[in-house]
Parts: structure tokens; C-alpha cells; sequence
């Protein structure tokens, strides 16, 4: 079943930087989803269109539409609040913001009027948890997040997207500044978190994009090249671009 | 060019050639004129200190600080015109502070680069140029007369102020724009609209920045007697002002005043009013820059 439904999404930023061309796919529900391709190919501006992150950004023209459980997000009138929140996003860079572990992960729930201290403890064990980072950060929740190391920011910062209950979880290379264990930590996270969510990953490089998906976009310079089932489309491409991306030929 | 001709003998031959001691002479020269220059430019600072202290240091005592003056400002204290610059300090306080903290978020958060928010900014730099006793005659015009506020504290602040809102506003925004992209960014993406992300992570992280702006700004309007000569400062008075519509004394004015226009003036007191003036500024000085190394010792980013 498709929980994201891209239309012909075309969209170009004002400094003529990365864009898309007249992109059309399904994501489907409960399974990772990989963008992957070289560098400047517009994975990550398609990630940012779908919790509408690039209106921070100077986008020049977009057309197309993105229907989220048959919503058209890029509607104006659309609540771009709510959908961030049904729309989790993790960075390359791990990003903790400047406050404990705790707040960074209760920040987003408090922003939405949640208070009551129980329900706020209840999500950063909850969601903790599920990042996989529980066990080593219990002791120490109000220490400052920046303390701890890179592969656990990182995941501190998918709990802190996680304590949001969000329904699409998108992440943009959240492993390139990883070591090769916080990898496979995170890895690991998101086969089990597919389970109850919508993934969209954009992978480091191009194993780690054979290692996660279920399915699979080639990107290449703003298009769509192909899009199929993980397994066959790493193993059989049925274009020669892919064909040579994946085999290594070029990117 | 010429070095891709070389040949690699050549190269390391260079290399091994000595450093001739005539080229570190002049090293050593250049490196020590430099140094002599530097030094020359903080002589005048702690030369007027050291005077000022000398000078002005046994006029100095509890009695001095905390009476009125007397024989026609000869002799006595200088209570009132101390009181007088904490108020009008306080007065920029409340009327700059606010509204240059405010025009900061604006410029540094919200406005994006239109004609409008260029004019905005020529306006600000050129507020910053205009010399101070220009506003002082502004203000005499504007606050004095126009709104009929009299010479009072209260005119005298606003004058104060509008002379001071620059330096608040570009110190605050550019704190404001140190703060990493990143948190906003991050702070959006959590489903944070843009005031809740200014008020919970931006200004917190920008606070000690903005701080520093502000007390620069209050030392430059304590220190000033131009825009308060004609809208605010008395030349004497027998009790403290008890309205913001009264007028006050104020200790550069008084200083002024002091200095010029009484005669058979002890020169004790008026480097003891010079003294009290400059520990004014002095401290507020050493206040903003331990905000400011606090401030970078707790920083995470």
C-alpha cells in the first residue's frame, strides 16, 4: 500500500542548485524506501518536500503534488505544524540541540502543549528505546546531548523524531558521519522501526542502500532513472545507468 | 612558473640553503615594530586611567558619594547627579532595550532582503553616524517642546535612547545570526513554528550576546552629555528629582559644568566626578566582558 504518492513533482531552487524534474512515485507503508545516486541528484530535496522543510530554503518553482494518505501536502492551506509532526526528519549532521538529553527529546512534545510529566518521561524511555540509545544514556538523561559521541547523538536524535509518534520517518544520510558500529546500530534501528513506520532513507553510499531496501529510487541529476523492488533492482537494473552506478562504473 | 622548471637537485638545494640572517633581522625588526605599535595604542587608555585615578582618588569617600553639593558645587558631594545617570540609564533601559531587542528579531529572524529591510538597515547605520548633540537638539525639538515633556528625565532618556537603539540593535542581530542555522532548522523540523523556535533556542543562545550590546549601549548613553544638555540635565539642584518630569542632574554634564562654568572651582572634585564617571563606564565595561567570556566557556557549538 502507498502511504506517500508522488505526482510529477518538479521543483528548482533559485540558485540553480540541485532540483527535480517531473519525478512520479508510490512509497509504500511499513518498509524503507531508499533514495540513492550520485551527489546533487535531488534525493534530498525530495526528502525536504515531503515534511515542506524547503520553505526555509529559496525555491525558485515547484509544480506537481505529494498525496500523504491522499492529502496533497504542497496545498498551501496545508498545516505545515502538524504535518512536521506526522513527518519526522533525521539530518546528516546530528544536530542535538543545546539542552540535555531529556528536553531534546521531549522538545518537539512540548512544543505541542504536552505537560504532564509522566506522558513526557513514558516517551523519552519509549522512544530511547526504540533508537536503540536507552541503555547507555539512561544514567545520564540531563546531561547535555553535545557530551556524548557522534554515533550517539545521532540517535538521540531519532528518538527525539520518535517521541513525536510520527507516521513517516525520512533520513537524510544520518550514518555519513558515523563509525562503522554506530552504522550498524542505526541499521539495525531502522529495520526494526519499519515495522510501525514509513521509512525514507537516503543512504550514505551505495551498499549501505543494498544493505536497507525494500525499495529503491535511482536518482541521477534531478530524474528518476528507475524505481523497483530492492533485491531486483540491485541485482538485475533494468537500466543501463543504474546498471553502472550500482556496479560502480561511475558516482 | 619558474619553480616547475626546476629540477628536484635544485628544489632541495633551496630548501637547505640557510635562512639568511640578514632576512631575519628585518624579521625581527618588522616583528618588533609591530609590537611597539600595538603597545603605543593602549598608552593613552591607561595613561588617563592612572591620572584620573591619581587625581581624582583622595576627593573620593562616602560623603562625597552620598551628599548633596555645597558653596555652589565647590564643596559637599555629588549624590544627585549620581542618581540622576542611574535613572536615565534606567530610562534607556525600559524605552531601547525592548524596542532594540524586538528590531533585532526582526531583521535577523523574519525580514527577508527587500527594499524595505535595506532601507531599515541604511537607516540604523546611519543613526549610528550622526554626532550626539544633533540628537540633542532633535530631542529638544521632538520630546522637549513638540510633546511638551518638558526637560525632564523623561525627554532626556528618550533622547538617550533613540542615540543608543543602533548600537543594540546591530550588536543583538548579529548574536541573533551566530546562533547555527542547524537549530532552526532542526527546531522546524520538529514542528516548531518560527517564534517558538526564537523564544525556546535562538534568543536563549543569543542572550549573552545581546546583553553585551545592551550594556555597551547604556555605557555610551551614561557617558554622554549632548543629547542631555538641552533636554534633560540641570546645572543645579537642591533635592532629587521625584517625576520623570522633573529635570536632573547628571555626572558628565555635571562635569561639565564644573569644570567651565564655576569659578575657583577645587580641581579635586572635578577628577573625583571624572573618577566616579569613568568607574561608571568602566564597570559596566568589565560586566559585559565577563557576560561575554562566561558565555564562550558554556558554549556547545
Amino acid at each position: 500500500m502507498h502511504k506517500i504518492i508522488i505526482e510529477s513533482l518538479s521543483l528548482q531552487y533559485s540558485d540553480g542548485t540541485e532540483s527535480l524534474r517531473d519525478v512520479s512515485l508510490g512509497i509504500h507503508q511499513n518498509a524503507v524506501t531508499v533514495l540513492f545516486g550520485p551527489a546533487g541528484g535531488g534525493k534530498s530535496t525530495l526528502l525536504r518536500c515531503l515534511n515542506r522543510l524547503n520553505d526555509l530554503a529559496e525555491v525558485k518553482a515547484s509544480s506537481g503534488r505529494i498525496l500523504i494518505d491522499g492529502e496533497n501536502i504542497l496545498d498551501p492551506k496545508v498545516d505545515v505544524i502538524a504535518l512536521r509532526r506526522k513527518v519526522g526528519m533525521v539530518f546528516a549532521r546530528p544536530v542535538p540541540l543545546p539542552m540535555s538529553i531529556r528536553d531534546n527529546v521531549t522538545y518537539g512534545l512540548e512544543l505541542a502543549g504536552e505537560k504532564r510529566r509522566a506522558t513526557l518521561d513514558e516517551a523519552v524511555e519509549r522512544s530511547l528505546t526504540l533508537a536503540a540509545i536507552w541503555d547507555e544514556v539512561k544514567d545520564r538523561l540531563d546531561t547535555l546531548a553535545v557530551a556524548l559521541s557522534g554515533g550517539q547523538q545521532q540517535r538521540v536524535c531519532l528518538a527525539r523524531v520518535l517521541a513525536l509518534q510520527p507516521e513517516i520517518i525520512l533520513l537524510d544520510e544520518p550514518t555519513s558521519g558515523l563509525d562503522p558500529i554506530s552504522t550498524g546500530k542505526v541499521e539495525a534501528a531502522l529495520q526494526e522501526l519499519k515495522k510501525e513506520y514509513t521509512v525514507v532513507l537516503v543512504p550514505h553510499s551505495v551498499q549501505q542502500a543494498g544493505r536497507t531496501a525494500d525499495h529503491a529510487a535511482f536518482f541521477l541529476q534531478g530524474e528518476l532513472i528507475e524505481y523497483g523492488e530492492g533485491k531486483s533492482l540491485f541485482t538485475a537494473p533494468k537500466q543501463k545507468k543504474t546498471e553502472d552506478y550500482v556496479t560502480g562504473r561511475f558516482g | 612558473m619558474g619553480q616547475e622548471n626546476l629540477a628536484p637537485t635544485q628544489i632541495t638545494n633551496i630548501m637547505k640553503r640557510p635562512f639568511s640572517p640578514n632576512r631575519r633581522f628585518i624579521e625581527r625588526i618588522g616583528f618588533a615594530g609591530l609590537t611597539a605599535t600595538a603597545l603605543v595604542t593602549t598608552l593613552p587608555i591607561v595613561g588617563t586611567i592612572v591620572y584620573i585615578l591619581i587625581q581624582g582618588a583622595p576627593a573620593i569617600s562616602l560623603e562625597f558619594l552620598t551628599s548633596f553639593p555645597r558653596d555652589g558645587m565647590r564643596a559637599g558631594g555629588i549624590l544627585p547627579a549620581i542618581i540622576g545617570t542611574l535613572y536615565l540609564a534606567l530610562g534607556v533601559s525600559i524605552f531601547a532595550v525592548p524596542l532594540g531587542i524586538a528590531a533585532a528579531i526582526y531583521l535577523a529572524e523574519y525580514a527577508s532582503d527587500t527594499p524595505l529591510t535595506r532601507t531599515i538597515r541604511i537607516a540604523i547605520i546611519n543613526l549610528a553616524g550622526i554626532p550626539s548633540v544633533v540628537y540633542g537638539l532633535f530631542g529638544l525639538g521632538l520630546f522637549v517642546l513638540f510633546l511638551n515633556f518638558g526637560t525632564s528625565i523623561l525627554a532626556a532618556s528618550l533622547t538617550l535612547s533613540i542615540m543608543t537603539l543602533p548600537v543594540i540593535i546591530s550588536t543583538a542581530e548579529e548574536a541573533l545570526r551566530t546562533v547555527p542555522q542547524s537549530f532552526r532548522t532542526v527546531s522546524a523540523s520538529l514542528g516548531a513554528t518560527r517564534w517558538q523556535t526564537i523564544r525556546r533556542i535562538v534568543l536563549k543562545e543569543a542572550l549573552p550576546g545581546i546583553l553585551t550590546g545592551v550594556i555597551l549601549g547604556l555605557e555610551r548613553a551614561v557617558g554622554e552629555t549632548a543629547p542631555i544638555l538641552f533636554t534633560g540635565a540641570a546645572f543645579f539642584l537642591p533635592r532629587l528629582p521625584n517625576s520623570p518630569f522633573d529635570a536632573t542632574m547628571a555626572l558628565p554634564y555635571h562635569l561639565f559644568v564644573i569644570s567651565t562654568q564655576v569659578p575657583n572651582m577645587p580641581v579635586q572634585i572635578q577628577y573625583g566626578v571624572a573618577l566616579t564617571l569613568l568607574a561608571f563606564v568602566l564597570t559596566m565595561n568589565l560586566v559585559a566582558t565577563v557576560i561575554r567570556s562566561r558565555a564562550r566557556a558554556k558554549r556547545q557549538w
